[in-house]
């Protein structure tokens, strides 16, 4: 049992014991309060680890080629930025870049950084800082965004010149499973209970955290 | 005041944004940091309507341009075209692919759109005072934050139509200037919903004047 205020009504209520996979909502606004996690944070782990590589894949690897009276040209995600700055766009081009490769990249290395950290408790207090970093940045990492914007613009472009999807595309469309899978997997609030406190006391709680 | 909910802010107490710990600070008018993650602490948003309702002005304003100047001109074999977010949602139609036709207007025009008026709906029952439908106006809230990345999709659009169709001098597309208003409107749309704090809408009125400075 813990005492907790509803981020979004602020209603002071007690979170009751959960079983694994359970959620508690508040009676309230509705707002999902907690949910008790059924993976471990070594799942989770995998999961970056794995978001990691395909990253640098999809960053890579040409997004989609296109072949238009007898020439060929292709681009990767940041090309598409870089052209944009080229022509002019330079705001436009910085939203891009920091929507579809700054802020995914971030998230990822955010969360390798707290994830790896959390292997060998006690977790320094640095970790929450990390963690909210992380937090900050989910919200402007737009891979699936992207992604249908691609496919639009594959279908447009279709109609022009002929076009063939790249590696970078398949690479993409791996990063959302993932990044949808690691949001599942992860629960911030067992980084917290575990966390050393920033005003240097030791985690209160930290035999709870310490069973899973 | 007995029978009805207590709210951390009528018990004293502050939630960390970050962490969700529960507080009691020191001193109320000066809360200070969160002692687990040294997150800031504060009983509401600072100046939450203010600097909302100050986005939403801005994105309001953002969103004219964005509709009117072109998004795109293309070249082909000498002739110019210029494209805005509408006449791309016409070709797209009339290409056949009215799927994505309905996609791109729903994520281009009616979400933006539908969060400045949101976003102003919130913020004028909050200034009003209003207690009814506290549930509702929440969970409309929720869908704002949710749905607000979707708009993005139009500058993607262009964004790589740009970069691929580069065969200068046969065939060629240039971005224009109704790009960088649009990416402006989804930018400021969605730090407009960050800096508004969904806990006014259930402050009674009298908290709601002390708590948010």
């Amino acid at each position: 049992m813990e005492t907790i205020a509803c981020p979004d009504c602020d209603l002071l209520q007690r979170l009751p014991g959960l079983p694994p996979g359970g959620k508690a909502r508040c009676p309230r606004c509705n707002r999902i309060l907690g949910s008790q996690p059924t993976d471990s944070l070594d799942r989770a782990l995998a999961l970056t680890l794995t978001a990691a590589i395909v990253f640098i894949v999809a960053n890579t690897s040409p997004l989609m080629g296109l072949s238009a009276v007898g020439r060929h040209a292709s681009t990767t995600i940041v090309g598409g930025a870089y052209q944009m700055w080229l022509q002019g766009q330079v705001v436009t081009a910085i939203i891009v870049a920091f929507c579809a490769v700054i802020a995914p990249a971030s998230y990822i290395l955010f969360m390798l950084t707290v994830l790896l950290a959390m292997r060998r408790p006690p977790a320094p207090h640095w970790v929450g800082e990390m963690l909210r970093w992380a937090d900050s940045m989910q919200p402007w990492s737009m891979s699936e965004v992207m992604m249908l914007g691609i496919l639009v613009a594959l279908i447009k472009i279709a109609e022009l010149a002929t076009v063939e999807p790249g590696i970078g595309m398949y690479g993409v469309g791996g990063l959302i499973v993932l990044f949808a899978a690691i949001m599942v997997t992860f629960h911030p609030r067992e980084i917290w209970e575990r966390i050393e406190w920033a005003e240097g006391s030791a985690p209160p709680r930290s035999d709870r955290g310490a069973g899973r | 005041m007995t029978s009805a909910p207590l709210t951390a802010a009528e018990a004293g107490l502050l939630s960390c944004e970050t962490c969700a710990l529960l507080s009691r600070p020191a001193d109320p008018s000066e809360p200070g940091y969160c002692p687990r993650c040294g997150g800031e602490l504060e009983w509401r948003r600072h100046h939450s309507i203010q600097y909302t309702w100050a986005l939403v002005i801005a994105a309001a304003i953002c969103f004219i341009p964005a509709n009117v100047l072109p998004v795109l001109s293309s070249t082909t074999l000498g002739s110019v075209d210029s494209d805005t977010i509408m006449s791309g949602v016409v070709f797209l139609y009339t290409s056949g692919s009215w799927p994505l036709a309905l996609i791109v207007l729903i994520a281009s025009v009616m979400i933006p759109l539908g969060k400045l008026v949101a976003i102003a709906y919130l913020l004028i029952t909050v200034q009003r005072g209003s207690i009814s439908s506290s549930r509702e106006r929440t969970r409309l809230y929720r869908m704002v934050e949710f749905i607000g990345r979707w708009s993005m999709l139009d500058v993607f659009v262009d964004t790589f139509t740009v970069a691929l169709i580069q065969l200068q001098p046969l065939m060629f597309v240039e971005p224009g200037p109704g790009v960088l208003f649009f990416a402006a409107v989804v930018v400021l749309t969605m730090i407009a919903a960050e800096s508004f704090d969904p806990r006014l809408i259930w402050d009674s009125p009298t908290n709601r004047e002390r708590l948010h400075g």
